[in-house]
């Protein structure tokens, strides 16, 4: 029987196993390690449970944050989080404007695996007016040399709703322009 | 922000009499031994059982009369199910040691895994559950390709609003730096110009320059440590010329993933003073965590460390993103169960979680090593710099506070669970004097180290541990 190719480098084993799903490792101690691919793939049944207004909201085109019931604390989240993470109570839902400023920004050259077809990306924290924690976007419609702390921003919303958090992001608001 | 009118301004309360700061610490606690393999992009001559073995093998050849029949049992860690794609892995680390039937227990706390292993140890033996407590630490992450890798380090940000935007932990310290400088530098050197995107760009441009001094120290202390996955001689300019990764992180400023392993055992007094002579005592132990998203952290008031004043924070809005709550908290806890009251001039070196040059800088901060928005001028001082070596850069107050003298996970590497671990036994051979042995080289050994701090970070700064060593001897 054939046996599986050797190397001395692992990145020649890594590319092997895509070709033939088995190669040998000789290290510099002249040991064979046999190397394998082994696939895994998983699909899970995700709940968005307490936290299921939120998605359905963007479905129509809203941006719901939570606003903590409690008449000492009122704490307004750009997030949701059915219960309050200063005092402890019970929140509801508010609208949030769709109106906001880039609190920080990055943009991503690589990501992971699932996310590298999509690079480059902009990733923004946005603030509002009035509302006391940030809310994580994507920003599109302009690059790294445009973008700045403070700047003013807007929420969009596909029309083809995939229930994710990508359902909604931000584009520069051209009305402060 | 508007938003801090209604924000909530906490502080972390004291589990402790703070008139009494020993009263609930338990027994005395000492690190004797360590070992640590050397960090590799991937071992594939050794499973992470015979990596853990080897690292523990060194340790207890270091000590002779600590044999295996005197560990009464371990805590094991490594972080990430789905490297190792193996349920119960740290029972088959138990089982290859030949450790069984004696206890242990699996520790996951994301990037600070080692760090928190080390803790969960140190409380084993201070409870008195055990008198000799093994802490054995790896990861393998050459089982998948990079960006795969990436992918998996994401899934420790929130699944349902963080991942999905691109699942990139890089591109998460990215949003904390550009806020950090902003906060530091733009509203600091570069207060004066009025138009906001120049100011913002020339701020930028001189924050990347300051993180690539992190990454030249770092590879450059790291060509004198053996155990180093990258020790390498870097300019500025090579740093900031490596490849942008997420703006404005350069891929010489951030670790990468390796496989290895390490262990440190930690006994009570009286075995300590027989397995050796030259055993560290852990004087502090830390903890501190703060939300899981970035977006939700708070914008409050700074908690002081006994050398800072209020007037020092006026104004500022914090954590915001721009800082780690976390690493505050726990050096606080730390630095008082320890006596600490002004960490720069009572520690001698600190081994620090730089998984991005950016956040070494944000945790000198963080443990008080200078003041919030210093990070930078620190920096250029040199003070986090070893003394007499060649960085290629002026750093006139170099050997303050060596910072990472081993290299750091810039260029150590980061096999996430044995990460905290090797930060442990780097800084047992400082305090021992024993760098010289242990590496067949005493450049980066601290002449007269007598005490240190290891400090462990994970997902974002959503939790940190923090602990303090002391020479026992």
């Amino acid at each position: 029987m054939p046996r599986p190719l050797a190397f001395d480098k692992f990145r020649d084993v890594q590319s092997e196993l895509g070709r033939s799903g088995s190669a040998i490792f000789r290290d510099a101690q002249g040991s064979e390690n046999l190397v394998i691919r082994d696939p895994y793939a998983i699909e899970y049944i995700h709940s968005y449970a307490e936290d299921s207004p939120f998605f359905l909201g963007l479905a129509e085109g809203k941006l719901l944050g939570s606003r903590c019931t409690s008449g000492s604390c009122g704490f307004r989240y750009a997030t949701p989080r059915s219960n309050c993470m200063v005092c402890g109570e019970p929140t509801d839902w508010f609208e949030l404007p769709k109106s906001g400023r880039v609190h920080s920004w990055t943009t991503c050259h690589f990501g992971s695996e699932a996310f590298l077809s999509e690079t480059p990306y902009n990733l923004a924290l946005v603030e509002f007016d009035k509302v006391g924690s940030l809310l994580l976007g994507r920003l599109k419609d302009c690059t790294e040399p445009e973008i700045y702390v403070g700047m003013p921003v807007v929420a969009r919303f596909t029309d083809r709703p995939k229930y994710r958090i990508t359902d909604v992001w931000f584009v520069p608001d051209q009305t402060h322009r | 922000m508007s938003a801090t009118a209604s924000s909530p301004e906490r502080r972390p309360e004291s589990r402790r009499d703070p008139e009494s700061p020993h009263a609930s610490t338990g027994r005395k606690v000492y690190l004797v031994t360590g070992g640590v393999t050397k960090f590799a992009k991937a071992h594939p001559g050794m499973d992470f059982r015979l990596m853990v073995k080897k690292a523990y093998d060194y340790a207890l050849k270091d000590t002779p009369n600590l044999t295996r029949d005197r560990i009464d049992g371990s805590r094991i860690s490594y972080f990430s199910d789905h490297f190792s794609r193996q349920l119960k892995a740290a029972s088959m680390v138990q089982d290859y040691l030949g450790l069984n039937p004696k206890g242990s227990v699996r520790i996951e706390w994301g990037g600070a895994t080692g760090g928190e292993c080390f803790q969960a140890a140190y409380e084993a033996v201070a409870s008195g559950r055990m008198d000799v407590c093994l802490a054995a630490g790896y990861e393998t992450m050459s089982r998948v390709a990079t960006w795969k890798g990436n992918e998996f380090i994401a899934l420790a940000s929130d699944t349902n609003f963080d991942f999905p935007l691109g699942g990139f932990y890089t591109g998460y310290y990215a949003l904390m730096v550009v806020r950090h400088i902003y906060e530091y530098l733009r509203r600091g050197k570069f207060a004066g110009i009025t138009d906001e995107r120049e100011a913002q760009r020339r701020a930028i441009a001189e924050g990347q320059r300051i993180m690539s001094w992190v990454s030249v120290k770092n590879h450059l202390n790291a060509l004198y440590n053996p155990y180093a996955q990258y020790p390498k001689r870097l300019t500025v300019e090579d740093v900031l010329a490596s490849e942008m990764i997420s703006y404005p992180l350069t891929r010489e400023q951030i670790c990468t993933m390796s496989d290895g392993a390490a262990v440190a055992v930690l006994c009570d007094e009286s075995r300590a003073r027989e397995f050796t002579d030259h055993p560290v005592r852990v004087t502090g132990v830390g903890c501190g965590t703060d939300t899981m998203r970035l977006a939700d952290r708070p914008f409050g008031k700074v908690p002081r460390f006994p050398h800072e004043t209020e007037n020092d924070y006026a104004g500022l809005s914090y954590p915001g993103v721009h800082s780690f709550r976390a690493g505050r908290a726990a050096g606080l806890e730390a630095y008082r169960m320890a006596g600490i009251v002004n960490p720069i001039k009572e520690l001698d070196f600190v081994e620090l979680h730089d998984a991005y040059a950016s956040s070494e800088i944000q945790t000198y901060e963080d443990l008080g090593l200078c003041r919030y928005g210093e990070g930078y001028d620190f920096t250029l001082s040199g003070a986090p710099f070893l003394k007499g070596l060649d960085y290629g850069l002026e750093v006139p107050k170099a050997g303050t506070i060596p910072v990472n003298p081993s290299g750091g996970l810039i260029a150590c590497g980061h096999p996430v669970g044995a990460t905290g671990l090797m930060q442990a036994v780097f800084a047992l051979w400082q305090l021992q004097g024993t760098v010289d042995k242990h590496f067949g080289d005493g450049t980066l050994q601290i002449a007269g180290a007598k005490r240190g701090a290891i400090h462990s970070h994970a997902g974002t700064g959503s939790s940190v541990t923090v602990s303090i060593l002391e020479r026992g001897f």
